[in-house]
């Protein structure tokens, strides 16, 4: 292990820790050297001296959170975010790792891309692992090298924004998922059902006027998926932004089967339905769109019941002249890296009365299987010293100005939220500590 | 509804005072006002109410008799018209609605009156002007002043409104004016019907205001009604659909045997263009119970009402 030119400790004390993996949710101390974790124990018990101590009191101590879906628009797209202001937003909202979609442009195809994100260069404040397109230019027709990208430091690979449509296409990408061991991320959407449409349809859509996305866009791409992925042994997909309770059901079915197959959910889905789209306020455009109510209530039981594998924000950011146009012109999106933690407390702690202890799974344990995150997702002894401390009872109002994003398209501004990140920590060293 | 609670709307700005939107936001006492004061409207006798005001006409569709009844409309009161078209305009080189609309403002526009191909777009810059906003028909969402005036035109030959049963028959999915004339009839207390095929009256319409039904049978819609409005049907829409225009036409075309079915005096109206031979017969278009030409005259007086209304005149 290199050692880090200078020697740096730090001891967490007081805090109650939540670590799903090594199944402690009970006081305890956590001492960080190095990069590493080096000791977990009851309080007091960790002697010697550290650099820096950490009173975390009446605070919970979790594994550093991971994002599994964030545009961070580089290269290409600085006008909406760069790596530097993105993990910025994703250290202010708690998240130690954030995996990138490669819609940018250029669209992250190649080795040599994937690379430069993770050059030091672009000023990321926490980990950043790319998840590559999984065909050239996201075109939907030739398969990128897997297993090139896999090496340069790629997760995954996906056509997020848009979805492999192609069944020979993804039934390739899977068969090569099962050889390399390397996730295949869906954007699940039959385009073909969805043209000229900007919200769910249903009953909000009709009175809007607005052409509305069918859900069964979504379940018909998640459910071919699972069965593609089934034919080939190892093969693994996992469904990006799941919105659906139709969807759901190919996603228990294939988990009855043993299937590697898994899939995240977004604050804004589980938080908002499509009710909520008032006023043509294109904050509240996004894609997938906010469902129905019943679809949102599908969400929060299958959040609870394990079916659901990890929270992703989909933080997208746009520039306001993307999004203050008419409603169909506006751009799809929304930033939500800092808003996820309040969400996750406010809804599925505040009124679902979800554990904490699955949530802090959702954010960690979870998205860390999802994508072989190695020593992350975890506090074990030897894990990477990712750090998240949160005041689960903080009670706090969300300001969008105030965002460390360079975008503020977010539905939550000025919303009151219960749980507030207050710390986070990344390789040892703090990178976020509320003001 | 959401489980968090705002400290204020995220929208943040209300549309300027005076602005015309759409029904389903309008209090009752907001529509008799305008029938009222439309009342009080005579074309013939202009009354120079907005003399002085500068009444903008923003158009990014096609329009003859909206745009037509507006203009006349602004002049009767007094007030000077400009006509910006989509086309031949700064819109054509890709300015955004926003811009173009502080542009008008700040050439002197008072009231901008806008026909758009977006659902929404009048609400858009409503909330980001200090001048009133009236929505001329904006995508499928809403036409509130097609709305006003069909319900002035019945008015003119029904004593109340509460008691009417009313046929809505055709497209409702894509019209914008179904959409406000349900929420109108809503309010108002009328019963409404709407009929048409499933592809063109979702079974979810019936969520679009209280007290609505929806019939399959043409013959059961019309039976007994005050009024039945007929909707146009576009031929590329049924196309769209893999509806057959015969199938269309047996089953919901309005020809002389059906509107027999309706009340002696009923009336039939339709908000134009017609198209003759596809939703409604030839016959029908011009037999003595069609008030659509009076439609397109009642326009103007109610449009003044508006106006005026929007400049804090009546
Ligand atoms: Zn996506």
């Amino acid at each position: 292990m290199k050692q880090s030119s200078q020697s740096h400790s730090l001891l967490i004390r007081n805090g109650h820790l939540i670590d799903p993996v090594a199944r402690v949710d009970a006081l305890m101390d956590v001492l960080l050297r190095d990069g590493q974790v080096v000791e977990v124990a009851p309080p007091n018990k960790i002697r010697g001296g550290a650099d820096e101590k950490f009173d975390a009191k009446g605070l919970i101590v979790a594994p550093g959170f991971i994002d599994l879906h964030v545009h961070l628009r580089e290269p290409g797209q600085s006008y909406k975010e760069t790596i530097a202001s993105g993990t910025a937003a994703a250290a202010a909202g708690g998240f130690t790792t954030v995996c990138c979609m490669p819609n940018t442009t250029p669209v992250l195809d190649s080795p040599e891309w994937v690379t430069w994100v993770r050059q030091p260069q672009r000023g990321a404040v926490v980990n950043v692992f790319p998840v590559a397109s999984a065909t050239q230019a996201s075109k939907g027709a030739v398969l990128t090298d897997f297993r090139a990208l896999q090496r340069a430091g790629a997760v995954a690979v996906t056509d997020d924004g848009k979805p492999i449509l192609n069944e020979t296409t993804m039934r390739d990408a899977l068969r090569t998922s099962a050889e390399i061991n390397f996730p295949i991320v869906q954007h699940a959407e039959d385009t073909r059902l969805t043209q000229n449409c900007s919200m769910h349809e249903g009953a909000t859509s009709l009175r809007l006027g607005l052409r509305g996305m069918t859900d069964a866009a979504e379940a018909v791409i998640v459910d071919r998926d699972v069965q593609l992925a089934q034919q080939f042994t190892g093969a693994r997909l996992h469904v990006a932004h799941l919105s659906t309770a139709e969807a759901l059901k190919s996603v228990r079915r294939a988990k009855r089967n043993r299937a590697r197959v898994t899939c995240e959910v977004t604050p804004h889905h589980f938080a908002l339905s499509d009710s909520d789209v008032r006023d043509y306020d294109t904050n509240f455009k996004m894609n997938p769109p906010l469902r129905s109510a019943a679809d949102r209530e599908a969400l929060l039981e299958a959040l609870a019941d394990g079916t659901v594998d990890a929270i992703a924000s989909d933080h997208a950011p746009h520039a306001p002249h993307e999004k203050i146009v008419e409603f169909e012109r506006a751009s799809f999106g929304v930033t939500g890296l800092e808003t996820a933690l309040g969400l996750a407390v406010t809804v599925l702690h505040g009124r679902q009365k979800m554990p904490f202890a699955r949530i802090v799974e959702l954010f960690t344990a979870g998205p860390a299987r999802v994508v072989d995150l190695r020593g992350r997702g975890t506090l074990l002894r030897g894990s990477h010293a990712d750090v998240t401390i949160f005041d689960p009872k903080k009670r706090w109002t969300f300001d969008a100005t105030k965002s460390r994003s360079k975008s503020h398209n977010t539905p939550f501004d000025e919303w009151q939220m219960t749980g507030k990140i207050v710390a986070t920590i990344v390789s040892g060293r703090i990178v976020y500590r509320s003001g | 509804m959401s489980t968090i609670t705002k400290t204020q709307a995220a929208v943040g700005r209300s549309a300027a005072r005076g602005s015309i939107l759409g029904i389903e936001g309008m209090p009752l006492s907001e529509i008799d006002r305008l029938l009222q004061l439309a009342r009080k409207m005579n074309p013939l006798k202009p009354r120079p109410l907005l003399r002085g005001k500068r009444v903008l006409l923003l158009f990014y569709e096609p329009s003859t008799r909206t745009r037509a009844s507006f203009e006349i409309a602004a002049k009767a009161l007094g007030a000077t018209t400009t006509l910006i078209l989509s086309s031949g305009s700064s819109i054509e080189k890709g300015e955004s609605l926003l811009d173009t609309a502080y542009t008008l403002r700040a050439v002197g526009a008072d009231v901008i009156v806008v026909r758009h191909p977006n659902a929404g777009a009048p609400h858009l810059m409503a909330r980001h002007l200090d001048i009133p906003v009236i929505n001329a028909g904006d995508g499928m969402h809403e036409h509130p002043t097609q709305a006003l005036l069909d319900a002035y035109t019945m008015l003119r030959h029904k004593k109340k409104l509460n008691s009417l049963q009313v046929a809505i028959v055709g497209d409702v999915y894509h019209s914008r004016v179904a959409r406000s004339a349900i929420h109108l009839l809503s309010k108002v207390g009328a019963r409404t019907t709407l009929c048409g095929p499933p592809e063109l009256v979702p079974e979810i319409a019936a969520t679009l205001a209280p007290g609505l039904r929806i019939s399959r049978s043409c013959e059961e819609a019309v039976r007994g009604a005050d009024v039945v409005m007929v909707l146009r049907v576009q031929r590329e829409r049924l196309a769209g659909l893999k509806l057959s225009l015969p199938d269309y036409i047996s089953r919901y075309q309005i020809t002389m045997t059906r509107l027999r079915l309706a009340k002696n005096d009923a009336m039939l109206m339709h908000p134009g263009p017609i198209i003759r031979g596809l939703e409604l017969t030839w016959d029908v278009a011009d037999c003595p119970q069609s008030v659509i030409v009076e439609e397109v005259s009642n326009g103007v007086p109610l449009r003044m009402a508006v106006l005026a209304r929007a400049l804090g005149k009546g």
